[in-house]
């Protein structure tokens, strides 16, 4: 694939890829020396003559225990995980059965009731937060995890209804056929023959709609006030800076540790992510 | 069943009694399939979206119920300098931030299309900004961008680019530099692996016909590749454009709009009259103007998608 001299390797792929990766990764590298730098070195100023960015020789664990002893971490990486969890099972289990329905069933209005549903994945969340906060208080929600539970979903849903609408569409219609005549019921027949044969596009649909729900942040931080019911996010952002003070070893480890989870989740399966990402931009 | 069993031939009872009817009628079984995404995204889209609306004809502050007072907010924003700011804030950055994602985002997708060692695990890091969760990250730019302890000013310093400080966020034209440095670094993972999945549905072979006929590779581009891309940048460009302009996160937590409201977008100023003051009709009025802005982008992208796939 790349032509040519070595030099012309190094200007045209290698230097701009390596580049790429710096720029990407750098930091990440910065949250991770942050965490394990002690405060002496973190507050000195980058002008001062033994400023060593880069790398420290004191490493301390004081950000991690200050973050378990002071602060709730541990119970908002609790409440993340669980909604997270709860809400992508839900859109899942909807997007799922809504995928199939406009994909392999005829019925009236199902090209506009898929229009409406690619619609309403392009509502972003700035643009209801207000009026949804007002919703959450008069059901009695707020506060709690149920309200990000049952609002997660709402953009979860579309674009797992989306991806699944294209696995569903690659399923040969014969597979189902027989499977009717040898007695399956259509219910049978989604339930047994179709959904297990889309087990692929339903774990990139999880695994996407996992990642999306532990990044959300403008409905956790509207809806939820107490610090035991918080997200990592919203925890990070409300409990660890105080006033202009910001406390940088335990926001820089908290942001570690609250990414964590995620990654680990990502990189079992970045196959999947990844054929989710560009199957729901396709569509 | 057992009774069916007894009282019928066993071919009788296998075909008919084993399905329930209803569900057998495809109309039927649609709509009970849709039943629960249509009542979640009934409640808590087309609802709040109602709300929203006649929340932004009264005058509702928090804890005061409001009464009608028809378009005053909207009349109030048409003349309020700090909106028109938010409109020409939310439009640079959405521009700059595009032309800089797809510009990039390109070029990474065209580096990781070429074989070489370690490309699944470099492609698998190059995700990272997209996965981890955009506040926590957004904390290590800020921490980066820091005024007295900024590792960036350190780094520039060092290499002769800057003589004295830089204060990144103290600055308007400077933070929204930095927001947008920020957006861009998160965004260009999503573009660079699109693009990358859309390189590689395009035959290889179209490029060697074209290198056999004598196409220099800059020809080969722009002539076969960015033609048969066009589709997947246009569906690609779409989502970001609406996510970017949209955003929240990143201007919250670098400079919380400021400074003197350098950097507000209309969802940071939403939130800011909205919840942090407590106008809750004229935070949804904020918001809901992004509605209109947004629409006519999907439309204009959508029909241009059109064009270009029936082309």
């Amino acid at each position: 694939m790349i032509e040519g001299a070595i030099w012309r390797r190094w200007v045209f792929f290698y230097i701009p890829l390596a580049l790429f990766l710096i720029f990407l990764l750098f930091p990440f590298y910065w949250m991770l020396i942050t965490t394990f730098r002690p405060d002496g070195e973190l507050y000195r100023p980058w002008r001062a003559a033994n400023y060593t960015p880069f790398w420290t020789w004191n490493p301390t664990l004081d950000h991690i225990k200050y973050l378990f002893r002071e602060t709730m971490f541990a119970t908002w990486l609790w409440n993340t995980m669980f909604i997270a969890t709860a809400s992508t099972i839900i859109s899942l289990i909807c997007g799922v059965l809504a995928g199939y329905a406009l994909a392999r069933l005829n019925f009236p209005f199902a090209g506009s009731l898929g229009t409406g549903i690619f619609i309403t994945y392009l509502v972003p969340q700035t643009l209801l937060f207000i009026p949804l906060s007002e919703i959450i208080r008069n059901y009695k929600l707020g506060d709690t995890p149920w309200s990000l539970i049952l609002t997660y979903p709402t953009f979860l849903i579309p674009f797992c209804t989306w991806l699944m609408m294209g696995y569903f569409k690659a399923v040969p219609k014969e597979l189902e056929e027989c499977a009717r005549i040898d007695g399956a019921s259509r219910w049978q027949a989604m339930l047994y023959i179709i959904i297990p044969v889309a087990i692929p596009g339903i774990l990139s649909a999880g695994i996407f709609a996992f990642t999306l729900s532990w990044n959300e942040f403008i409905y956790a931080l509207v809806f939820l006030s107490s610090p035991e019911q918080k997200t990592v996010p919203v925890g990070v952002v409300s409990e660890l800076i105080r006033g202009d003070v910001f406390f940088w070893g335990p926001l820089m480890a908290g942001a570690l540790l609250g990414s964590i989870p995620v990654a680990i989740a990502y990189s079992f399966f970045v196959e999947h992510y990844v054929s989710g990402l560009t199957g729901s931009v396709k569509g | 069943m057992a009774v069916a069993a007894s009282t019928s031939t066993p071919q009788r009872v296998i075909v008919p009694k084993a399905k329930w009817r209803p569900l057998e009628n495809e109309r039927n079984l649609a709509w009970l399939l849709l039943l629960p995404t249509m009542v979640l995204l009934g409640l808590f889209i087309a609802y709040p979206f109602m709300r929203g609306l006649l929340l932004s004809v009264t005058d509702t502050r928090v804890g005061v119920p409001g009464e009608f007072v028809g378009l005053d907010n909207f009349r109030r924003l048409a003349s309020d300098p700090i909106f028109h700011a938010v409109v020409w804030n939310t439009c640079w950055y959405t521009f700059v931030t595009t032309i800089f994602k797809l510009g990039l985002g390109l070029w990474l997708a065209l580096l990781l299309n070429r074989s070489f060692r370690f490309k699944a695990f470099t492609r698998a890091f190059i995700l990272l900004p997209f996965i981890i969760p955009t506040v926590l990250s957004t904390f290590a730019w800020k921490w980066m961008f820091d005024p007295t302890f900024s590792v960036l000013n350190w780094m520039l310093y060092q290499t002769g680019l800057i003589r004295g400080a830089i204060n990144w966020l103290g600055d308007g034209d400077l933070a929204m530099l930095s927001i947008i440095i920020v957006n861009i670094w998160r965004g260009v993972p999503f573009f660079a692996i699109s693009l990358l999945a859309g390189l590689q549905t395009i035959s290889p072979d179209l490029n060697e016909a074209a290198a056999i006929d004598g196409a220099r590779p800059w020809q080969r581009f722009w002539y076969i590749t960015w033609p048969l891309l066009l589709p997947v940048t246009m569906v690609v460009m779409l989502f970001s454009v609406i996510q970017t302009f949209a955003d929240f996160q990143i201007v919250y937590v670098m400079t919380g709009g400021g400074p003197a409201n350098a950097t507000h977008l209309f969802a940071t100023y939403a939130y800011q009259l909205g919840v942090g003051t407590g106008l809750l009709s004229q935070g949804a009025a904020v918001s809901l103007a992004m509605f209109p802005i947004l629409l006519l982008i999907v439309i204009i992208q959508l029909l241009y998608i059109r064009r270009v796939e029936v082309r």
